[in-house]
């Protein structure tokens, strides 16, 4: 597979500006100052900017309760994104989602979500409007391993099967569901369910962004060509806890930390390109240090932004009582 | 006696059930939490803890874990129910019954009375309601009118630690299902329960106050915040009668006409969405049965009709307040 230097680049940034955005989330709601729930993508990076490099604006994803990763990915602005978490009025969704329902449909970004196994219907509908509709477009679900054992998950696995939508459904596979292991809650094997359902399904390395990006750029192509759907099942980590404040006690004592010394995806990403020169380690730490610079700015505007009054509890509602 | 947390009152409950009767089994996500993981030991109980300790001490048998398969797992309660086990399943937040919601009122809610009063169903569904975590749309709704709605279902909604353990010591002895909820802002809220066992029963109101002026009906965590604005108001030379129904189905609305009688005034505080909720439904029964008792017309203090919102300024202005439950005492007295 071929990446011009551009894509290169811009898959590092993104994969890049996603670690950073969820590092600094993680401070600042230690910190206090962000209210709710949080659930962090960090670790997992390659998975969403593998996917979502080979999509546009006209195809959509639907995303998860991890949601900040997919959402960058898929190009929504992460200064908006960043006041939607603080909960400002000029926030992605005006204040009113949080973290967990971030969208913005112009991005063809459907949502994260925050009932699990919510997405994989909703992108059957999407692809159903994309070959209906003949935009070209097809639609991605992105869901968790837990996720993956939701009637919902199984029924769109079918559905999509059976009116042949261009789907593909990404089934990210961190290890956990909160605290349960999925070698635990998953019954068989991600891909044969696939097959199943009579889709193809492949698992890659989602430590690995070249993995992710190709298994994922076939899926895509064939969907697009209208070879209906199929399944790509990705073993990644997570680096933080299941929400925000979780104290991690069902993981190993530096499972984690071994995991980031050897498999890190952006590390991992700096070797591959530079090893094979195809780009510079100084044009990556320049990547490094404008993106740090932006997420500082995002963070400084959040922090002053306004939040919203209480005239815009009732904005947004088709009838009033 | 002593002071146990929300939390640890129901979790007491369901031990010494357990401890009582075999059949009695616990299930939900995470319940025995990270089941063959590195720190199972420290097994969360669920994701908020109130069933922490419960694996330890009874064993994977019974304390059993579940994927996130709601319809598989609250389905599957329900037919063990029905087959000889007392299951008390934790729907994790009352949000997500949207995926199992068939399982409860199709199939659950129903085979007592579609099996001609055969069957029972002792079935606890646990679940957690209500807004205050910053938690916004999609985890923070109240929905119990909907299940209130529902025949065949009893609906639980405790409003202190002691009302908590002996309402789900009943649930737990019920033989229908029953839909338990928690509301998630009030499990670390701590006052005196007994140690040993003790039932409360349904469809029996508790009065929390008795005054002359104005009847408060109150639901869940609002009736702390009603008995708060009444104490407020009796400086003021108003008097309140506080309700709380605990259950929302069977309801106990003898008690609540009784008051209404006594009163002629009537505040409803409801905590769910505005439209056909427990505050419009009192209302309707009030105004057939004690129209005549009532001095000023019903006020109702709910939330807008809106989704919960995310941001906190927009949250806070969302939940019913002590302040706005004062203002709608005040109207009532004003009429
Ligand atoms: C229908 C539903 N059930 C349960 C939950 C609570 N919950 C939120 S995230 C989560 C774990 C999801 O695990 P997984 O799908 O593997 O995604 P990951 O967190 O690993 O990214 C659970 C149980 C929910 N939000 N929705």
């Amino acid at each position: 597979m071929q990446l011009s230097r551009d894509d290169l680049v811009r898959a590092y940034r993104t994969m890049r500006t996603i670690r950073e955005f969820e590092d600094r989330v993680h401070d600042e709601f230690a910190a206090g100052k962000i209210p709710g729930f949080v659930h962090l993508y960090a670790g997992e990076e390659a998975s969403a900017v593998g996917v979502c490099l080979n999509l546009t604006d006209k195809d959509y994803i639907a995303s998860t309760h991890r949601g900040h990763g997919h959402c960058i990915a898929k190009g929504c602005d992460v200064g908006a994104m960043m006041k939607e978490i603080y909960g400002r009025a000029d926030g992605l969704c005006g204040g009113k989602g949080g973290s967990m329902h971030i969208a913005d449909l112009t991005r063809g970004m459907m949502g994260a979500n925050g009932i699990v196994g919510g997405g994989p219907p909703l992108i059957c509908g999407a692809a159903l409007s994309a070959k209906t509709l003949k935009t070209g477009g097809v639609a991605v679900a992105f869901v968790g391993d837990g996720g993956s054992n939701q009637g919902t998950t199984l029924e769109s696995y079918n559905l999509a099967k059976v009116w042949d939508l261009p789907a593909v459904f990404v089934v990210e596979d961190n290890g956990y569901a909160e605290a349960t292991p999925s070698a635990w809650s998953v019954g068989g094997s991600q891909v044969k369910r696939a097959e199943g359902f009579g889709m193809p399904g492949i698992e890659v390395d989602g430590h690995d962004f070249f993995a992710v990006h190709d298994a994922a750029r076939t899926a895509i192509e064939r969907a697009r060509k209208g070879g209906g759907p199929s399944l790509i099942h990705v073993k990644l980590a997570r680096y933080y806890g299941h929400f925000e404040g979780d104290a991690m006690t069902y993981r190993g004592d530096g499972e984690v930390d071994t995991i980031k010394g050897g498999k890190d995806c952006l590390t991992l990403f700096r070797q591959k390109v530079t090893e094979a020169g195809l780009l510079e380690a100084d044009q990556l730490d320049e990547v490094d240090a404008e993106v740090k610079a932006l997420i500082d700015g995002a963070v400084g505007d959040a922090e002053s932004a306004a939040a919203p009054g209480e005239a815009d509890l009732v904005t947004d509602v088709y009838v009033r009582y | 006696m002593a002071k146990k947390s929300y939390r640890q009152a129901i979790n007491d409950a369901i031990r010494q059930e357990m401890l009582a009767d075999p059949r009695v089994v616990v299930m939900g996500e995470d319940n025995a939490g990270g089941i063959e993981a590195p720190g199972e030991d420290d097994a969360w109980g669920g994701v908020l803890g109130v069933t922490k300790g419960l694996m330890p001490e009874f064993g994977r048998e019974r304390v059993l874990d579940t994927p996130i398969s709601e319809s598989a797992f609250i389905g599957a309660a329900a037919g063990a129910a029905a087959t000889g086990l007392r299951p008390v399943a934790e729907l994790m937040f009352v949000d997500f019954m949207g995926v199992c919601f068939d399982q409860i009122f199709n199939q659950a809610g129903k085979f007592r009375y579609m099996f001609g009063g055969k069957a029972v169903t002792p079935l606890v569904v646990r679940t957690m309601y209500g807004a205050g975590f910053r938690a916004a749309s999609q985890h923070s709704q109240c929905l119990y009118p909907i299940f209130t709605h529902v025949p065949g279902l009893k609906v639980v909604l405790p409003s202190s630690p002691y009302e908590a353990k002996g309402l789900m010591i009943q649930a737990i002895r019920d033989d229908d299902p029953v839909i338990f909820l928690e509301h998630k802002v009030m499990y670390d809220d701590e006052e005196d329960v007994p140690d040993e066992s003790y039932t409360i029963p349904f469809g029996e109101a508790n009065l929390t106050r008795e005054g002359d002026d104005v009847t408060v009906v109150a639901f869940g965590r609002m009736v702390g915040l009603a008995n708060a604005a009444a104490d407020a108001l009796e400086k003021d030379g108003i008097s309140c009668t506080v309700v709380d129904p605990r259950t929302t189905s069977p309801l106990d609305t003898d008690t609540i006409l009784e008051c209404v009688e006594e009163t002629g005034r009537l505040v409803i505080v409801d905590e769910a969405s505005p439209r056909c909720n427990m505050a419009t439904d009192i209302s309707a029964l009030v105004a057939q049965e004690a129209f005549g008792a009532l001095k000023a017309p019903v006020r109702m203090v709910s939330p807008p009709h809106t989704p919960v919102p995310f941001a906190p300024e927009l949250e806070d202005a969302y939940i019913p307040s002590q302040a706005k439950i004062e203002t709608a005492i005040r109207g009532v007295m004003a009429h």
